[in-house]
């Protein structure tokens, strides 16, 4: 798998894969699990994904950003079971200025919200667990 | 067709089969789901995607075709 991963995400391996002297804007964003949603307490977070076709589809995103803005992007998104503080997903980009790395990190991670099959569960300390439905999410045609 | 995360709860499978006839489209794969315990529960026009990409339920589907229902996504 080359943009999920069950295991903690590398960060520093990501950073590493876009960076050169001649890219000397950096920018990276982290999505961690909150401990907190709707005023009720986090105590987990599953993810889950339909592999293949995540797969497939960050790699389109990558690949629409790269065509979008001259910045070289990396995606990481973590699937199984997290706790508050855990990195779900990295997007890093790096670009010769501030303006295209900021702009296509943001799209990208918009981007992944918005069209990577991946879903989470969320679990309260309650025992009690709801699938997450974004507000923004498109439940159907 | 592959089912995930609450539809598949709902569902209590991973994947259901459903026999078509030639030239069903993928609404009639969705009906066929609908039918089945706990299907009623999924929208009308689920989200859905057709060989790792996302389709529109009036496309054909074909042998071999991997289908799959989405719930609306929650990543990132």
């Amino acid at each position: 798998m080359r943009y999920l991963s069950s295991a903690p995400l590398d960060t520093t391996t990501l950073l590493e894969s876009i960076r050169d002297p001649s890219r000397g804007a950096v920018v990276t964003f982290v999505g961690a699990v909150r401990n907190h949603d709707g005023g009720r307490p986090v105590v987990a977070l599953e993810y889950s994904a339909y592999g293949p076709m995540a797969e497939a589809v960050c790699g389109q995103i990558i690949a629409e950003a790269s065509e979008r803005w001259p910045a070289t992007v990396a995606l990481m998104h973590r699937i199984g079971r997290l706790v508050p503080g855990d990195d779900a997903v990295v997007v890093a980009a790096a670009a010769s200025h501030r303006d295209a790395a900021f702009q296509a990190a943001r799209w990208v991670i918009d981007e992944v919200k918005r069209r990577v099959p991946i879903w989470k569960r969320e679990h309260y300390a309650d025992g009690a667990a709801d699938w997450i439905i974004p507000p923004e999410a498109v439940a159907a045609e | 067709m592959l089912l995930f995360a609450r539809y598949a709860e709902l569902l209590g499978a991973s994947s259901v089969s459903i026999e078509l006839a030639p030239g069903a489209t993928i609404a009639d794969v969705v009906a066929g789901v609908r039918a089945l315990p706990g299907g009623d529960q999924l929208p009308d026009r689920p989200l859905c995607a057709r060989n790792l990409a996302m389709a529109r339920l009036e496309e054909v589907v074909v042998p071999g075709d991997e289908l799959a229902l989405l719930p609306p996504m929650a990543g990132g």
